[in-house]
């Protein structure tokens, strides 16, 4: 994480997310990713002469119900408007964006990061339209334009500059990709574009009430490229600043293979989009009640969620982060905890160990999750926790589970992975190994304390693995120590 | 009487009744157009096959007797900025000579749909923009009552084409009066719906807030048939509305007896030329002794109309424009070295002289720093005039005006675009406020030139406009196609 002495870091956001509808923002076409070049389009969403847009409300609604996700005031009257430029891939020559009243505006998010809670502000979430894409070929030194993306609905959630280093602005990004997969707002697939960003860093003197000079960088796209933007533009203005210059209010395009910004636009040169009320489409007027139907509706919140995995389940924040990652793994812990059977602790040492493993090794989370269920993993910890069956069994079941899909009791009992766990049988293998194993006794009797351990193994091959090991180690430790309580010496003393 | 002379409701009658098939009506109508066309000059594109197909099929239809709507089988002649499927529409620009649509627009379907029978696409200042169908790329159409003069515009080929008997009924765009500019220059009735009663998918965009799709014939009931054919909500445009009270089928009754007229006398000003007040007086006289209820008004928004009409429609044009680039269909210019030259050089050589004057207009009215003094300053305008009309018609059950400040003018004559755009001055009022204004003959000048009358009514009152009309029609006795009074066709039906 860079520092910048001397200086507040301001950072601000512009979260762009495709919504997951079933059609267009605008039309009747498709909406989904991967349909041939061109397929997925219409007189409407290729701005054909003539052709008139229609709202989508199931757009609008997405936009509200993440804009009160987000803590927004809702605007029950808005419009659209027209934000006007040239480009290939815009085949009207004007966006469908909002402008001077977004649905969604002054909202926050809670962030809690490197242990601190703070408030990140929401300055507004408006509604757009996606534009084509364009696909450059060296090789024939043309472009070909696709407008299947034409028309997809977006919005985008534009924060007040309060984050204040690129940890913080993961932490938000991650969030909001959270908030949106958990409300099924939007796919967020990253690699089809899904979830774009654009960000904005400012340095401020500390101690300074106005902010530094805004700089914004476009084409950052992936939150891993945005971490290093950041990173990049922070360097740059301290650079900048410490050699006594003054930093420019400019655009630069974030190059994410070279690691560097490049110098897009000054402010003299900024776009004029000449918006003005889009005059095809009427007012958005939504309904008082149905705007607070719709509040009723928000589950809890991945943010209040992170919140109570740290606070009452007890994880660190990294651990946190990564069961939220999922939502099938967070529904998982969720839901086992709930039967009350185990602490959620350790379902999530569980979950973070066992099963991302196996996810890792490429098992699908869906099957994974059909067979894994509440109930079994619950089942599954506490056979473990009671000393049913011992780790090493443990791991054995869950790997049986997901192939054969039982119950673990079931599995327990099919394989004999029941741990031997009678005090009085295990006594007598204890006795039995330390008649055997003379000098490995001797051994620990003269310090060489590891000698337990091979003492440990060998009780545990007495019983073909499934002695309880802990009990185990207690009992030799108990006849090494104390040979009286045995009740029969060693044949050496 | 040939069968192209008569109106759309007395050819749908005969066609009912069957002492004339829709192929005859075509035929008559087609032989016209061979005569007249080459000096009116109406049309872009002719589709006779297509038109002959339709005919024979609305025939056979009706020989198996199937009971068709009332106007099957009727001639309709399209302004082409209106898409048709498969059939060129090019706005009259070079930009889009060669577009064709791949989709009917609603109004298209709808004429599809109750079996009317399409002639052809009507010539058009360019996108619309102008008032004397003199800005078209390909030709310049003439004015059947002289064609020594202009037409009117910009819907202006389908007046043309309806006057000369090139047409029996015709579609146009009204987004500052081209639909009743053009009805008024040539001696037809035309309407400007309602905002909102027509859908407008399809029709090419130049001002969206303010445009319109209207009917035009040569006979009141007429244009009310087609417009109770056009109007209506339509899914695919969400400006539409649903008509709370028209309903064409019902009959009408002609009469004005009680009805308060507004005669608003911003509309009577020196820049109204003598023979149009004149005609307009005695017209506003036979309504009063009618039982008309005559007063005048004062709408002083009215002067400021014209103006915010050109701030709002060249701003709103210069964005629904923009989409002409080269790059997608439409004009492509031959060189260009970069993405920006392809854009400059398309745009600069595909557009003509009067449209680059509104791109850039409405470009320069929408920009930072200046949209607050004139696209902000125009609409808080437009809010005024429509305040001041509701007030209007809280006294008044209609207003009448003149159409045009004077008759058409001669080719060639109206240089500036400044002198051209006052040509707008009554028509564009309705237009800015969102109203319903029909346009019909009121009599002749001295060069025997018919003269416009416009009534305005709230919204949604075209019916109460239709009455009026028809009660005046009938007492001037119908209007007459020109060829009765200055026959222009050579002598002896020689082909032109």
């Amino acid at each position: 994480m860079t520092e910048a002495k001397g200086y507040d870091i301001h950072i601000g956001l512009e979260v762009h997310a495709q919504l997951n509808t079933e059609t267009k923002v605008f039309c009747a076409c498709k909406n989904s990713f991967g349909a041939p070049i061109n397929a997925q389009c219409c007189p409407v969403c290729m701005g054909l002469p003539g052709a008139l847009p229609v709202l989508n409300q199931k757009a609008v609604e997405k936009a509200v119900f993440m804009g009160l996700a987000l803590n927004c005031q809702i605007n029950l009257v808005s419009h659209m408007d027209r934000k006007n430029y040239f480009y290939p891939d815009l085949p009207k020559a004007y966006q469908i964006s909002q402008f001077d009243r977004p649905l969604c505006e002054k909202g926050w998010l809670p962030l809690l990061c490197g242990g601190k809670e703070k408030r990140i502000g929401i300055e507004r979430i408006h509604l757009e339209e996606d534009a084509g894409k364009l696909t450059h070929s060296d090789q024939t030194g043309k472009t070909i334009v696709d407008f299947n993306r034409c028309g997809v609905p977006l919005i985008e959630i534009v924060t007040a500059p309060d984050l204040s280093s690129s940890d913080e602005a993961k932490a938000f990004l991650d969030t909001i990709k959270r908030t949106l997969q958990f409300l099924e707002l939007s796919d967020c697939k990253m690699e089809e574009g899904a979830l774009r960003c654009d960000v904005n860093v400012s340095l401020t003197p500390c101690g300074s009430q106005t902010l530094g000079t805004r700089v914004e960088m476009k084409n950052v796209n992936t939150f891993s490229g945005a971490v290093r933007a950041i990173e990049f533009e922070i360097k740059r203005q301290v650079h900048i600043l410490t050699q006594g210059g003054t930093v420019t209010q400019e655009t630069r395009r974030w190059d994410d293979q070279k690691g560097i910004s490049i110098l897009l636009r000054t402010k003299e040169e900024a776009a004029d989009y000449r918006f003005f009320p889009e005059p095809d489409l009427g007012q958005i007027v939504l309904e008082k009640e149905s705007v607070e139907h719709l509040k009723k509706s928000l589950p809890e919140l991945p943010a209040q969620k992170f919140m109570r995995f740290v606070d009452t389940f007890g994880f660190s924040e990294k651990e946190a982060n990564a069961l939220l990652d999922s939502q099938g793994k967070c529904a998982l812990l969720e839901e086992t905890a709930a039967l009350g059977e185990c602490s959620p602790k350790s379902i999530g040492n569980w979950i973070l160990g066992d099963v991302s493993r196996k996810l890792k090794e490429g098992e699908s989370e869906e099957i994974l999750l059909r067979r894994l269920t509440p109930v079994r993993l619950s089942q599954l910890i506490s056979l473990t926790e009671k000393g049913t069956i011992s780790s090493t069994a443990g791991k054995k079941v869950f790997a049986l589970l997901l192939q054969e899909d039982k119950d673990p009791q079931e599995l327990v009992e099919k394989y004999g992975l029941q741990q031997i766990s009678d005090e009085n049988l295990l006594r007598q293998v204890v006795q039995t190994v330390l008649a055997q194993q003379e000098k490995s006794v001797l051994d620990y009797q003269n310090g060489k304390k590891n000698a337990l351990g091979f003492l440990v193994g060998q009780c545990m091959r007495e019983t073909k693995g499934k002695g309880n090991p802990e009990m185990i180690s207690r009992l030799l430790l108990e006849a090494l120590n104390h040979p009286e309580s045995t009740g029969r010496l060693p044949k050496m003393l | 009487m040939e069968l192209y002379e008569y109106t759309a409701s007395a050819l749908s009658d005969l066609l009912q009744t069957g002492e004339c098939s829709s192929v005859e009506v075509l035929e008559s109508v087609w032989d016209r157009i061979t005569r007249t066309e080459g000096k009116i000059k109406a049309y872009l594109t002719l589709t006779k096959k297509e038109a002959f197909h339709q005919a024979e099929e609305i025939d056979r239809r009706r020989a198996y007797g199937e009971s068709l709507p009332p106007l099957a089988g009727i001639p309709i002649a399209v302004k082409d900025n209106i898409c048709t499927k498969g059939v060129k529409t090019t706005c009259a620009s070079r930009m889009l000579q060669d577009f064709v649509s791949p989709y009917d627009a609603a109004v298209i379907e709808r004429c599809k749909e109750s079996g009317m029978v399409l002639l052809g696409k009507t010539n058009l200042d360019e996108f619309g923009m102008g008032s004397s169908c003199e800005h078209s790329h390909f030709q310049i159409t003439s004015n059947p009552w002289d064609t020594g003069r202009v037409p009117g515009g910009s819907s202006g080929g389908s007046a043309a084409a309806l006057a000369a008997g090139e047409a029996v009924l015709a579609l146009g765009s009204d987004t500052g009066g081209s639909v009743r500019l053009p009805a008024s220059y040539c001696g037809l009735v035309g309407l400007k719906p309602t905002y909102g009663t027509v859908s407008r998918y399809g029709l090419v965009a130049f001002a969206s807030s303010l445009e319109q799709i209207g009917p035009m014939g040569r006979s009141v009931e007429d244009v009310r048939l087609l417009y109770s054919l056009l109007c209506g909500k339509d899914p695919k445009d969400a400006t539409t509305l649903e008509h709370p009270s028209f309903d064409g089928k019902q009959r009408l009754f002609p009469s004005v007896k009680g009805k308060r007229i507004g005669i608003p006398k911003e509309y009577y000003s020196s820049q109204i030329a003598k023979p149009v007040k004149e005609n307009l007086r005695a017209a506003l006289t036979l309504l009063e002794r009618e039982g008309a209820v005559l007063q005048e008004i004062s709408l002083p928004g009215t002067q400021g109309a014209l103006a915010a009409y050109y701030l709002i429609s060249s701003a709103e044009a210069s964005s629904n424009l923009a989409r002409y680039d080269g790059v997608k269909y439409g004009y492509r210019a031959k060189s260009f070295a970069s993405l920006e030259e392809l854009y400059q050089n398309s745009r600069s050589e595909g557009f003509g002289k009067e449209v680059k004057r509104r791109i850039l207009l409405g470009g320069f009215v929408l920009s930072a720093g200046y949209q607050e003094k004139y696209y902000k300053r125009a609409k808080e305008l437009q809010r005024q005039i429509i305040g001041e009309y509701q007030r209007a018609f809280e006294t008044c059950d209609l207003l009448i005006t003149p159409t045009a400040p004077d008759t058409a003018f001669p080719i060639g004559e109206k240089q500036s675009a400044a002198q051209m755009y006052l040509s707008d001055i009554c028509t564009v009022p309705a237009n800015i406020a969102g109203l319903p204004a029909l346009s019909l003959p009121c009599g002749y000048d001295k060069n025997g030139l018919p003269v416009g009358m416009q009534l305005i009514g709230p919204k949604f009152s075209e019916e109460r406009l239709f009455e009026a009309a028809l009660y005046y029609e009938q007492a001037a006795g119908g209007f007459p196609m020109p060829d009765r009074m200055r026959p222009f066709e050579r002598k002896g039906g020689e082909k032109l």
